[in-house]
């Protein structure tokens, strides 16, 4: 057969010089995507020191940039422990609330009756704000640990499951009746159909959850904070504000921020690298 | 290629007895529909939008059960034939895997079957460079052009080695001459490899350039009106779009689709 007439070069025999103006171009935006924002954070806080001096703020109202950087290193043995206290806290919940949500999302998507039944009470979960199930909770379960961990897992699961059990439901439907035609087990069906389907659900979700079971952490640590032995970093803040220490404060609200920062990184990376070379929601688009 | 197939030259495939169809919502998209099709025919499916077209050939392929009669294609009701009785179906879209490449997409009934990717290599490549993709295994369907990935889509179709292959509008989305590139094509493929055809199109020329069988059906109920043979022989090229047959055939079949049209409201 004599087909193949209409086929264009194909991409890799397209130069790729140096000088290419696209490359250049993205080679640019690249290195602007990394500069422009540390410039900016690192303006801000400038003037902020510029501004703490010159209008000679009392430390215990706003503390200078400086002060707060040295707080970090006089206290760090004890925000680190506090630290490492809050990641393993919220990077449990957070795996707890993907297998729960995950398993949970196939067990809907499966069955309706299953789902119709169930999924008022993952409503209600959701709908509850934290601080007012945490004393409940805290009451109930002994081991404060476990507590919080059911805690920042209540926050977390939601968006998982919901999103899991949608994008499981949203493959084409002509997908599907291919898989029917070529008799595809309900195994095949969903490992090579429904997962590949759901992966951008549940990579959206997993932005969101990840946030989420920080905050939850957090809030209900604060819900706890009385209790005492625990030491994450919502401890250190109140037990500073206790002590009127607002240096210390700024200084644990910036680890709670950075670890955020560090989870929305993450999980914006794996969403990259799992999704880039096929999802419209992860490509870049020419031109 | 020595022997050329024609329709009704070889034993029966498809029976579909008074098969009538009726969606949940009490929608009747097929009644009375009782065809009959031998192996080596190339038959079209002509007919205004909402006739139950597609319905037939989902009905044929086994996807949609049918609401009376029978189908039986190979002997088999329709859906349940055994092994070599493998349909190849290409939808109006070109339905691929967007995460997965052009070689995965087309290995793909290969790989619900259970073979591994060593042993289907070699089918898998001979179905691409018979579409003339060869050089685009690794690229993603994104990357391709509508056309591209409509033969794609018919690599796809024909890397089980079907006897037969049902196409749903597949070029309805193309340009013109996109269009008859890719009619040649499958034309070849059909001539090469004896396969039966049923090919689902809008377009009067199209299923007179491709079909020795045209079925014209007419909707609201949808139901076969016309059955109209084309006896001109193949194969069949750009000098058989001029000859003074081909614009025959043109008017036969459009003036029998025309008389479709008469009892159809299209504001409903
Ligand atoms: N899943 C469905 N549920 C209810 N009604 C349906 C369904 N699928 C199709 N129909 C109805 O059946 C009739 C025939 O539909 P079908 O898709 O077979 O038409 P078609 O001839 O393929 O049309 P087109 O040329 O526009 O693709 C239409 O009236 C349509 O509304
Ligand atoms: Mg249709």
């Amino acid at each position: 057969m004599s087909t193949s007439t209409i086929d264009p070069t194909p991409a890799a025999e397209i130069a790729t010089s140096r000088n290419n103006p696209v490359i250049r171009r993205e080679r640019r935006e690249k290195r602007l995507r990394i500069v422009l924002p540390i410039a900016a954070i690192a303006i801000a806080l400038a003037l902020w020191e510029f501004l703490v001096w010159y209008n000679e703020v009392p430390h215990y109202l706003i503390p200078a940039p400086s002060l707060i950087a040295k707080t970090l290193v006089t206290d760090w043995a004890s925000l680190m422990q506090s630290a490492v206290f809050t990641v393993k806290l919220t990077l449990m919940s957070l795996g707890l609330a993907i297998v729960g949500g995950v398993l949970l999302g196939m067990l809907f998507a499966l069955s309706r009756p299953i789902e119709m039944s169930l999924f008022p009470f993952a409503v209600i979960m959701q709908v509850t704000p934290i601080v007012a199930i945490a004393p409940l909770i805290l009451i109930y379960v002994s081991n404060t640990f476990v507590a919080l961990l059911i805690c920042a897992w209540i926050v977390a699961f939601f968006p998982i499951l919901s999103n899991t059990a949608i994008g499981l439901r949203s493959a084409d439907h002509n997908l599907r009746d291919l898989f029917s035609l070529y008799r595809a087990t309900p195994l095949q069906r969903l490992r090579y159909l429904l997962v590949p389907s759901a992966l951008p659900y549940f990579m959206a979700a997993l932005k969101i959850a990840g946030g989420l079971a920080l905050i939850g952490a957090v809030v209900a640590e604060f819900v706890a904070g009385t209790a005492g032995q625990n030491t994450g970093l919502a401890s250190r803040i109140l037990e500073s504000s206790f002590r009127n220490e607002i240096p210390r404060m700024f200084a644990a609200l910036f680890l709670v921020s950075l670890l955020g920062v560090v989870i929305f990184l993450f999980t914006s990376w794996l969403s990259r690298a799992v999704l880039g070379h096929w999802h419209e929601s992860e490509i870049k688009r020419e031109g | 290629m020595t022997k050329l197939p024609f329709h009704g030259d070889q034993a029966e495939l498809i029976s579909m007895r008074d098969v009538d169809k009726v969606f949940g919502n009490g929608t009747v998209a097929v009644r009375d529909m009782s065809l009959s099709i031998n192996q080596g025919e190339f038959v079209s499916f002509l007919g205004p939008s909402g006739c139950g077209k597609s319905t037939a050939l989902k009905m044929i392929s086994g996807l949609l059960s049918v609401s009376k009669g029978s189908i039986t294609v190979n002997g088999h009701p329709a859906g349940a034939g055994g092994d070599g009785d493998d349909i190849g179906y290409v939808f109006q879209e070109a339905t691929l895997m967007p995460w997965a490449n052009v070689f995965e997409n087309v290995y793909l009934p290969l790989k619900l079957r259970g073979l591994k990717k060593a042993q289907a290599r070699e089918r898998v490549e001979n179905v691409l460079s018979m579409v003339g993709l060869m050089n685009f295994a690794k690229s993603y369907p994104r990357e391709l052009s509508g056309g591209m990935r409509m033969r794609v889509s018919i690599a796809r179709a024909m890397v089980t080695k079907p006897k037969l292959l049902l196409m749903d509008e597949p070029f309805a989305a193309l340009d013109e001459m996109t269009r008859t590139k890719l009619n040649d094509e499958v034309l070849s493929l059909w001539k090469t490899h004896g396969l039966s055809v049923i090919f689902v199109t809008h377009s009067v020329f199209e299923s007179v350039y491709l079909s020795s069988r045209v079925v014209v059906m007419a909707a609201r109920p949808g139901r076969v009106v016309h059955d109209i043979p084309l006896t001109s022989g193949y194969p069949r090229n750009a000098a058989y779009r001029m000859s003074p047959e081909y614009a025959e055939s043109c008017k036969t079949v459009s003036s029998a689709l025309e008389g479709t049209l008469d009892n159809v409201d299209l504001n409903h």
